[in-house]
């Protein structure tokens, strides 16, 4: 029996890419806001570039409640860019809206110093024993583009440096967050994929 | 730490690759989505594809051009060339581009900068400005040129009377995620990017800037770089017509220095 991953669509960007990359994987993946097909599905991708703003509508839409109860369940869970950002309690960049909280902290604004938003390739220093990222070596590079970051937390598997540490990856149980990109992270992107289908 | 970009460019016309030495003399170097996957395996960072169709019959097949591009492409993917409203961004989008590049119609218009950033985010909306030196005869017409440098539109053909440095601050301040600066006086001569160019507009934003025209051996991207202070450089026929591959590029500017994703 094939597992089914829904991508859930909050008006947030363009998850195109996300479906596409599933698709090159033979991954059967669903793109939806409908929470009722959110709480029948076997893993949950929420993607997300963007405002953490637009995370509002998750909570208005009923796809917060649906996505808690099936993570509470044991559905592997990804976050990526601001859906990873939404793991964490709160962001400076909509400080009335709240995240997740599965992760404590607050993810800020990069410091006046770097530009921003933080585009292109940079490394990970990565932590062993992360089944996200099992087979990729630290030192792997991975497309980013946002202007905050999560800042690390214990949950913290993935480290990247620009203007400071944040956090790149995280992983507790059966929840995973990646600020990066893996859907325009070439080969290691679509292995960090890979991984998260096989969970 | 964050690596600079190398970014391929391919020129399409009626969903065919070319390549223009100063925007005319254009050959055929192929198809966009082999090339396309061709340049993501030899290490580029990125693909920018343009569509510089002139006429809207060819310019009909974009959209079929893009997703057939983006089909087997796992980087970043941007498309531009004659993008004129949301709606349209929106096809390609929905095509499958992660990025726009609009030049003409944000210049015409500024508000769909704002318009595209607000529906897709900054990052995925990048304005291209074609810069021409206006010195000699153009700067003693045109006193406000400060910065030394003119935006152009409709493939470097039309002068704006704007300067540039001044119209990429703008386009950042209306949700620009990126700049796209091509050198009109250095496109396809492979004599070098313009640093002096580059730098300015990189100095007076905060978001990142790539550089276009005239890149050539491997000096003149270290150049663009260190002393151009570009986030990215791009470039199309020195790749396409194998005069430089591009991971021997990237080794050799790793080697010089610069941080970059290699191997990758």
């Amino acid at each position: 029996m094939t597992t089914m991953i829904a991508v859930v669509d909050f008006r947030a960007g363009n998850l195109t890419s996300v479906k596409k990359a599933l698709e090159h994987l033979s991954a059967e993946a669903v793109v939806t806001s409908d929470p009722r097909v959110v709480a029948k599905a076997d893993k949950i991708i929420l993607p997300g570039v963007g405002h953490f703003a637009a995370t509002a509508v998750l909570a208005e839409t009923g796809l917060r409640t649906a996505i808690q109860e099936r993570v509470e369940r044991g559905a592997p869970f990804l976050g990526v860019c601001v859906g990873m950002q939404w793991m964490f309690e709160s962001s400076e960049e909509a400080p009335g809206i709240a995240g997740l909280g599965l992760c404590a902290g607050r993810c800020e604004r990069f410091p006046e110093r770097v530009k921003s938003p933080h585009v292109g390739w940079n490394s990970l220093a990565c932590r062993e024993g992360s089944r996200l990222l099992r087979g990729i070596p630290s030192g792997s590079f991975v497309y980013f583009t946002h202007s905050y970051r999560a800042p690390v937390v214990a949950a913290t598997v993935a480290r990247s440096e620009y203007g400071g540490e944040f956090s790149a990856a995280i992983e507790q149980g059966n929840l995973f967050g990646v600020q990066f990109h893996p859907e325009k992270s070439g080969t290691i992107g679509l292995k960090l994929l890979e991984n998260f289908c096989a969970l | 730490m964050l690596t600079k970009r190398i970014i391929a460019c391919l020129d399409v016309t009626g969903g065919r690759v070319v390549k223009g030495v100063q925007f005319e003399q254009l050959r055929d170097a192929g198809d966009p989505a082999e090339l396309a996957v061709a340049h993501s395996e030899a290490g580029a960072d990125e693909i920018v594809l343009l569509d510089i169709s002139a006429t809207n019959e060819k310019r009909a097949t974009l959209a079929d051009t893009v997703r057939r591009t983006a089909r087997q492409l796992f980087i970043p993917f941007t498309v531009g060339g004659g993008i004129r409203s949301l709606d349209e961004a929106m096809a390609v989008f929905d095509a499958g581009a992660d990025k726009i590049s609009i030049n003409s119609a944000a210049l015409a218009d500024p508000s769909l900068i704002t318009s595209i950033a607000e529906r897709y985010g900054s990052q995925a909306v990048i304005v291209a400005i074609d810069a021409k030196r206006a010195n000699g005869e153009a700067q003693s017409e045109n006193a406000q040129f400060d910065g030394g440098f003119e935006a152009y539109v409709s493939g470097g053909r039309k002068a704006t009377g704007r300067d540039a440095v001044a119209w990429a601050r703008e386009a950042e301040q209306r949700g620009a995620g990126e700049i796209l600066l091509t050198s009109m006086d250095r496109d396809g001569t492979g004599a070098g990017f313009d640093c002096e160019l580059t730098r300015a507009v990189s100095e007076a934003l905060n978001i990142p800037v790539i550089a276009s025209g005239g890149g050539g051996d491997t000096r003149t991207f270290v150049d663009v770089f260190q002393q151009g202070s570009a986030d990215a450089a791009l470039a199309a026929s020195i790749f396409h017509f194998g005069l430089r591959a591009l991971g021997d590029l990237k080794r050799e500017l790793q080697e010089a220095g610069i941080p970059m994703r290699w191997p990758c």
